[in-house]
Formats: C-alpha cells, sequence, structure tokens
C-alpha cells in the first residue's frame, strides 16, 4: 500500500488543472461498488464444527438445475438428492429403504406404494400421492423438455406422451387416494424399484408449481422442499447453504444442521489449498483430487478415501460397413494384443483405477452376489501370434496388402490423449497399423461421434440406475449411445429377454451372454473403470458414496468431536 | 462537440452490431450441437428441446429473432443453466468482476505510474534494470502461475502465523479481493510501467523542459508539474479499454480464488456451446469496449488542451 502515496503529489496539484474529480470519482465508484456487491456473512468459516454439527465444502461447478423435473448434471443431482425424497431411499449400505412411501407391492406390471402420512413439504402440507402423479406426469410433457423423460418411458405410455401422441392423462400412475399410488408399467421392469431413488420421479406439488410460473427451483424462494436438508442460499455460481430441514419425517436420522458451501471453483489445485488451510471438510466428493495431489495428501497424511464414481470406459470400433474396423478380424487382432492392465498401471498410473474387462464394471449388483462374481469374463491372454494370424485374415478379406491408417477420435482431456497415444504405439509396434489421433473439444466430439466420423473412438459410460441394464442396453442396435453402430440380432434378442421380465435368474443369464458377445465380436476394448479419490476431515464420518445419483451423500454424515 | 459525440456513438451502434453478427454466424458454424450431451437423447427429447430453444427454426430465422430480441435488451435463456436468463447472468456476475477490476486497475495504475516514473528518472541505471527486469517477468508469465503462486505464498503464510490472514480463496470481503486484485492486475501494471517510461523519456527530452530547467525550477517541481502531467497522457489512452477489458473478469484469477465473476462464462459457454451466453458475453463486452474508446476519446479532449482545439476546428 506504501505506493499509492505516489500519487499524493498528482491529489495536491491544485494549481493546474486537477485530477482530483477523476481519481475521486474512480475511487467512489469502486467503494459504491464494492458495498453494492452483496456480501454474504459467514456464520463460520471452518471445515467442521462440532457444537454446531456444520460442515464447509466446496463445489467445482455450479449446479445447472435444481429442479428434479429437469436436472440433469452431477451437481443438480447430488443437491437435489439431499433437499427432496423420493418413494425410496438408498440408506448408507446402498439397500433400498421406505422414504415418502411407507410399504410397496410389485406384481408383474403393477406397483403399489402406500405413502407415509409424516411426510411433509417445507410449507407443513403433507406430501400426497397426486404430488407424484403430477410430477411424473410434468416430466413426460412434451412442452417440459426434461431431458431424462426417456427414465419415465417404463411407466405406461410414458414413451407415446412423450412424443405428444397421447395425453398426460393417459400416464400409467393413479393416486387411487392421498396416500396410495398405482403405478402401471409398460412391460415387466426388473430394475423400477431402483428408479424410485431417482430424481425424476421425486414429488412436485401442483398448486406450488404452477405459482412459479416457469421459475421452479429457479432461485431459493421458488423452491418447497420435502428431503432430509432445505436449501436457504443459492448465490449462483457461488455459494449454497443447506440447512436440516426441521419437517423432514426421518429428522432424527439427520445429524448435520448446516452444509455451507461458500466456495464454487474448478480449479482443482484451489481447492485442495482450501483443503489444507482448513476450510472445507472434503475434497472433492464430486470429482476426485487430481493425481498431482494425491501426492501432497499422502505427504500431509490426510485420510484418503477411494471409491468407484460408477464409470466406465472403453475403445468403441465404428462398425458401419464402409470403414475398415467392421472387419470383426482386424477388431479381434487388436484385440488381442491389448492389455488394459498394461494401460492402467504403467501408462496412466492414476492409483486406484481398475483395469476394464468388461462392458459391465465389478460393482454391478446381479442376482444375489455381484454380477461380475456371478459371471466371470475370462482375462485377456495377449497372443501376438493369434492376433497377426487375425490380421493376415483380415487384409485377405478387406483386400488390402496394408490396413489403411485408422483414426482414433478422443477429446482434448489429458487422459484421453495419452491413451490415444499408447494404442498408437501399440498397434504400430505389435500389427504395423496406424493410428491418425483425432483430438476434438468436447461438443465437437460429440458431434463426430454421434455422426461416426471415427474408426475408434474413447468413450465411457456412466450408470443412470444401480442394475446391468444400463450398460447392457447401450449396445442395443435401436440405442442412440450405440454410435458404432452394432447390429447383432442376437445381442438385441438378449436385451429383450432381459427387458421383458422381472426374474432376476433370466434377466442376468440374458445379460451375461451380451457380456460374452460383446467380448466375442471384440466391439469394445474395455479400458478402465474410473476411481475417485477423495480427501476428508477426521472429524466428518459417515460419508456415503454410491454410483448412481448424488456421488457424495451427506444425510448419514455427523461431525465427531 | 455534441455532433462529433453522437457520430462517434452511431459508429459504436454500427460496430456493436457488427460484432454481434459475426458471433452468431461463427458460432453457428461451428459444428457442434449446444444441447448435446454425453448421454445421446433420443429423437423425441431432442425435438421438444430444440423446440423449447427455438432451434427448429431456421437459422435465419433465429438470427432474426434473436437481434429483436437484443434490441429489446433480452438477451435470452442460458442454454447450460436452466431457468436463467443472460441477462440475470450478467447482472449478477459483471458487479463482482467490475469490483474486482476496479481495485486491481487502481493498483495497476499507481504502480505503472510510479515504477514508470522511477525507472525514467534512474535511466540507465540499476533501479531502471531492476524494475523493468520485473516488467517484462510481469508481462511474460502468464496470470495462473502469479495466481497459483500467490495462494501457495498464503497457503503457508497462514499456517506460519497461525491465524487466517489472508482468506485462500473466496469472495465477500476487502481482505478476499486483495490478492486477486494484484494478481488480476499485474500485466497491466508491468505494460503501464513500460509505456510511462518512454513516454516520460519523450516528454524529458522536449523544449519546455529544458525552458523550465533553465528558468531554475527545482527538479521535483519539474518531474511534478511539467514532466508526469504531459507523460501520465498515453496511460488514460490506454486505461479505456483495460477498464473494459479488466472489470468483465479474468477466467484463470477468478477461478483460482473462486470468485464468482464473469470470466468464466466467457470461457466455458464457448466450450460448451452454450448460443445465448456466447451471444451475451460477447455482446455485452463488445459494447462496453466501443463505449470506454469513445469515453477517453471525449474524456482526452477535457484533459488535453490541444486535442481540444483539434477537434473544435
Amino acid at each position: 500500500m506504501l505506493y499509492l502515496l505516489w500519487i499524493l503529489p498528482l491529489l495536491a496539484d491544485h494549481k493546474s488543472r486537477s485530477y482530483l474529480p477523476w481519481l475521486l470519482r474512480l475511487f467512489a465508484a469502486l467503494c459504491l461498488l464494492a458495498t453494492g456487491v452483496q456480501v454474504w456473512a459467514q456464520t463460520q468459516d471452518q471445515a467442521v464444527d462440532f457444537a454446531t454439527q456444520s460442515i464447509q465444502l466446496a463445489m467445482s461447478d455450479e449446479p445447472r438445475s435444481l429442479n428434479s423435473i429437469k436436472a440433469v448434471d452431477a451437481f443438480g443431482i447430488y443437491i437435489v438428492e439431499h433437499i427432496m425424497d423420493g418413494l425410496l431411499r438408498r440408506d448408507a449400505n446402498h439397500q433400498l429403504v421406505p422414504a415418502v412411501a411407507e410399504r410397496w407391492e410389485m406384481h408383474g406390471t403393477s406397483a403399489r406404494f402406500w405413502l407415509r402420512h409424516n411426510a411433509l413439504w417445507s410449507d407443513g402440507r403433507p406430501v400426497t400421492a397426486h404430488d407424484f402423479v403430477f410430477a411424473w406426469r410434468t416430466v413426460v410433457d412434451p412442452a417440459t423438455a426434461s431431458e431424462y423423460a426417456s427414465m419415465m418411458y417404463v411407466v405406461k405410455n410414458g414413451e407415446a406422451i412423450n412424443s405428444g401422441k397421447m395425453p398426460l392423462a393417459e400416464l400409467g400412475v393413479k393416486a387411487l387416494d392421498d396416500y396410495t399410488l398405482e403405478v402401471e408399467l409398460e412391460k415387466p421392469t426388473g430394475y423400477f424399484l431402483q428408479l424410485m431413488t431417482f430424481i425424476v420421479f421425486f414429488p412436485a406439488r401442483e398448486d406450488f408449481y404452477t405459482a412459479q410460473h416457469g421459475r421452479y427451483f429457479a432461485d431459493v424462494e421458488n423452491m418447497l422442499f420435502n428431503g432430509p436438508f432445505t436449501l436457504t442460499k443459492w448465490v449462483h455460481g457461488a455459494a449454497l447453504r443447506l440447512e436440516k430441514n426441521p419437517s423432514y419425517w426421518n429428522r432424527d436420522a439427520v445429524h448435520l444442521n448446516l452444509i455451507n458451501i461458500p466456495y464454487i471453483t474448478n480449479d482443482s489445485a484451489a481447492r485442495f489449498s482450501l483443503f489444507k488451510d482448513g476450510k472445507i471438510a472434503v475434497e472433492d466428493g464430486l470429482v476426485g483430487i487430481v493425481t498431482e495431489q494425491l501426492h501432497g495428501a499422502l505427504e500431509n497424511r490426510f485420510r484418503i478415501h477411494s471409491h468407484s464414481d460408477g464409470s466406465q470406459f472403453y475403445v468403441e470400433f465404428n462398425l458401419r460397413p464402409q470403414r475398415p474396423t467392421s472387419n470383426l478380424n482386424l477388431r479381434k487382432a487388436m484385440q488381442a494384443v491389448f492389455d488394459s492392465q498394461e494401460l492402467v498401471y504403467k501408462v496412466l498410473g492414476i492409483p486406484g483405477y481398475i483395469p476394464g474387462h468388461s462392458l459391465f464394471p465389478v460393482y454391478l449388483q446381479g442376482v444375489k452376489a455381484k454380477f461380475r462374481q456371478e459371471y466371470p469374463v475370462p482375462l485377456p491372454s495377449l497372443d501376438l501370434a493369434q492376433a497377426r494370424r487375425y490380421l493376415q485374415k483380415a487384409k485377405q478379406e478387406l483386400g488390402v496388402d496394408n490396413i489403411p491408417p485408422l483414426s482414433i477420435l478422443a477429446d482434448n482431456r489429458e487422459i484421453n490423449i495419452l491413451q490415444t497415444q499408447y494404442l498408437q504405439s501399440l498397434f504400430k509396434r505389435t500389427l504395423d497399423i496406424d493410428l491418425r489421433v483425432d483430438v476434438q473439444s468436447f461438443k465437437q466430439r460429440l458431434d463426430k461421434m454421434h455422426t461416426g466420423s471415427f474408426d475408434l473412438v474413447i468413450a465411457g459410460w456412466g450408470p443412470d440406475y444401480d442394475d446391468p441394464m444400463t450398460f447392457a442396453d447401450l449396445f442395443a442396435s435401436w440405442n442412440g449411445n450405440n454410435h458404432g453402430l452394432y447390429n447383432s440380432p442376437l445381442y438385441d434378442s438378449y436385451i429383450k429377454t432381459a427387458q421383458d421380465t422381472d426374474d432376476q435368474q433370466i434377466r442376468m443369464d440374458a445379460m451375461s451372454k451380451a457380456q460374452q458377445l460383446l467380448i466375442d465380436e471384440a466391439v469394445i476394448l474395455p479400458t478402465y473403470e474410473r476411481v475417485i479419490s477423495t480427501v476428508q476431515h477426521p472429524q466428518l464420518q459417515g460419508l456415503v458414496f454410491q454410483q448412481t445419483g448424488a456421488q457424495m451423500v451427506l444425510t448419514y454424515a455427523r461431525v465427531v468431536e | 462537440m455534441l455532433n462529433y459525440i453522437l457520430k462517434r456513438l452511431g459508429m459504436g451502434v454500427l460496430t456493436v452490431w457488427f460484432i454481434a453478427t459475426a458471433t452468431f454466424a461463427a458460432m453457428h458454424l461451428v459444428p457442434g450441437n449446444p444441447l448435446a450431451n454425453e448421454k445421446a437423447t433420443n429423437a423425441v427429447i431432442r425435438a421438444n428441446l430444440e423446440r423449447q430453444y427455438g432451434l427448429d427454426q431456421p437459422v435465419l430465422t433465429q438470427y432474426v429473432i434473436y437481434m429483436g430480441n437484443m434490441l429489446k435488451g433480452d438477451f435470452g435463456i442460458a442454454f447450460s443453466e436452466e431457468n436463467r436468463s443472460v441477462n440475470d447472468i450478467i447482472r449478477e456476475t459483471f458487479p463482482v468482476s467490475a469490483t474486482l477490476g476496479l481495485l486491481s486497475l487502481l493498483f495497476a495504475t499507481a504502480g505503472g505510474v510510479m515504477w514508470g516514473a522511477l525507472t525514467a528518472i534512474y535511466r540507465n541505471r540499476w533501479p531502471d534494470y531492476l524494475i523493468m527486469f520485473l516488467v517484462i517477468l510481469g508481462i511474460s508469465v502468464p496470470s495462473f502461475v502469479f495466481a497459483g503462486l500467490s495462494q501457495f505464498a498464503i497457503l503457508h503464510l497462514n499456517k506460519w502465523t497461525g491465524v487466517s490472514l489472508l482468506p485462500v480463496a473466496g469472495w465477500g470481503s476487502f481482505r478476499a479481493m486483495l490478492v486477486p486484485a494484484l494478481v488480476l492486475g499485474l500485466s497491466t501494471m508491468a505494460y503501464l510501467t513500460r509505456l510511462m517510461r518512454s513516454t516520460m523519456l519523450d516528454v524529458a527530452n522536449t523544449d519546455y523542459i529544458r525552458t523550465a530547467h533553465a528558468k531554475g525550477l527545482s527538479t521535483t517541481r519539474i518531474f511534478l508539474h511539467h514532466q508526469l502531467r504531459n507523460a501520465i497522457l498515453p496511460v488514460i489512452t490506454v486505461l479505456g479499454p483495460s477498464i473494459a477489458i479488466i472489470t468483465t473478469g479474468g477466467f484463470v484469477v477468478e477461478s483460482v480464488f473462486a470468485i464468482p465473476g464473469l470470466g468464466r462464462y466467457f470461457v466455458q459457454s464457448v466450450a460448451q456451446l452454450d448460443y445465448t451466453v456466447i451471444m451475451g458475453t460477447t455482446v455485452f463486452f463488445g459494447a462496453f469496449l466501443v463505449l470506454m474508446v469513445i469515453a477517453v476519446d471525449i474524456l482526452y479532449g477535457f484533459i488535453d488542451p490541444r486535442i481540444r482545439v483539434e477537434a473544435s476546428r
């Protein structure tokens, strides 16, 4: 500040035309703006506080929407699951437990939910079956344009209504009375109850919704809660504040009184600095700390927790007939030299990442145990001689002496560029196939992927619900995310079998056959399952991490002494 | 004078229209869909979304609608944040960026004028070399390095003193603004120092300074009353556009210090191909910049009598 004194002579220059008014005006404007900007008081500025059971957190991005009917982003879903309550909820051990619904019954294509009488909205009025009917109809209403409306297609007539071919009232959901909800499904759906924890199935009250004139959940004053917490502050891009909901039916199970989020920044180093400075309790529950900072975390002896975020990554081949990669033997040659373990352990080197061997990640639930335990996949055998025989056959079938250069599409994130480089050197070294790397920014990569301008693409998928089907139907011929246009009647039949019954044994058997077919036909090269590492304040206990829905759940957390 | 101002403003409006049109065209030429996501939506949902955002119309119709709304001062609804108008985004985040920006400009101007004057006085002696070395550093080292380093320094300062002397990041108190403002203003300060140095040296060689010396005025008086006042003019010229640039937010500094400013919308909207936010931020910035350039030109006339004479002729 000392050097400010240097401009004093300028201010004191009264003889000639003075700069005083100009500088004063600048100064006044500055002061005015400084006071004009909303100054939010922070009740407490520490990561955790035992006495008040409050914690402070940072977020890496602003929620794009907190409206349970329309939200699609991870940050929005994370907050919504804390301020709203659906029919069912997952407990700390990921098991389905009653929430607004006290009990339920499912028979084939019909389900009935009995709602508890003590579930209240934050204005004191009871949550009724009508609120679910209204919310579900709003989700499939074409005018709402909800991106996750497709989740509602399991309910009878959901798709027809969403396409504008049927009126809203035809949706297969009815309120028999205030506290009984009856659902009719399109067909037996083995994972229907799992869906009840997903935000598009949460309730919304009609009178409140319409009173917001299209600004439902746009700001704090347009919100009505029925979950464990209420949102009391939302300064866009800057801060959020969640407080325990005193009218929540299960309030005794909620320990935290206050979750203060005064920092939103996508700079991971900044968030890690905040953690080291004792300002935030977790870094980062949603996107994880980056590898460089894991080192610092180890050095500081921070408590590190790793968990799968549910996403499976893979290299997808383009099977359009004009592409060389539509040749099975060429794909099998590449499959025979590709080693996901080498990629994960030697190339990526990110602690915790699991080498991929299947489309289905290891955490998915099967009939009784984990799907991958019940239906293990054979570990790939690396066989260069066999690979070269496949390659020879491929060349004959394609009628070429050399495989033309193949393009590999990836977006510009470092981890993807690293993979393209590895694959480039691998396929050149072993099979003498040239890969041309096509790095694009996010939206351009999506564009090229959806229009099929690639031979190989680095892709991935995060689950929408806790069932292998969320991955299995990706490669069904009718799925819009089947970028390589894999079209196998056999595969489709497995998926239909699994989709048309709620018998878990039949479903899982069918999906295990689908799993094997993807390997036999080398449709994808599974690369890795992503794992997220977080550092947590030692006094914060009971955090829950999930693969679907909100990635981090604070509902069961508490601050210990 | 009024005529001159009106003419300049008219040209300004034309410039802004050109900026808006060029941005609109460029934005639609870039491949990619603003509504596309990692998870592809089915045709039905995509159609519903496109209808909601008016993307089902031909591009020319979209352009006409957009320009019409813009004339009414409505930049539309953001694609990437449900239910938020671009007007709201600018209204809420611009004051934050502007506060930070003005503070950093205060640092930059005060520092730039002072260091520049110092180097001119100590020309070709060690303070000159030292400051000019730092200036080159300030211009060439990108701000994310300074931002990261200063945050690192604050962290260790807090640890060392055992109290939170300065917040590592965040927004809301004057304390939180100091370091980000300094970092944000650093390159402008360096630039102004160089500018100030060269104009100071120019002025030092003029006849009227020699005359002042001959009159027997004290060196201090010549420095403050004659040299500095004349040399500061180019600084003011540069300051106009600088205000527009700095007060509309520095993406890196805002991100590192978790400051809820306008800066991130400039960068993220392009990555997200968020049509309305790209248009809103670009047009807002363009209009602001044009206005500042005009303002400086007008102000110049008041500050420097010679220019006013030229203009009135």
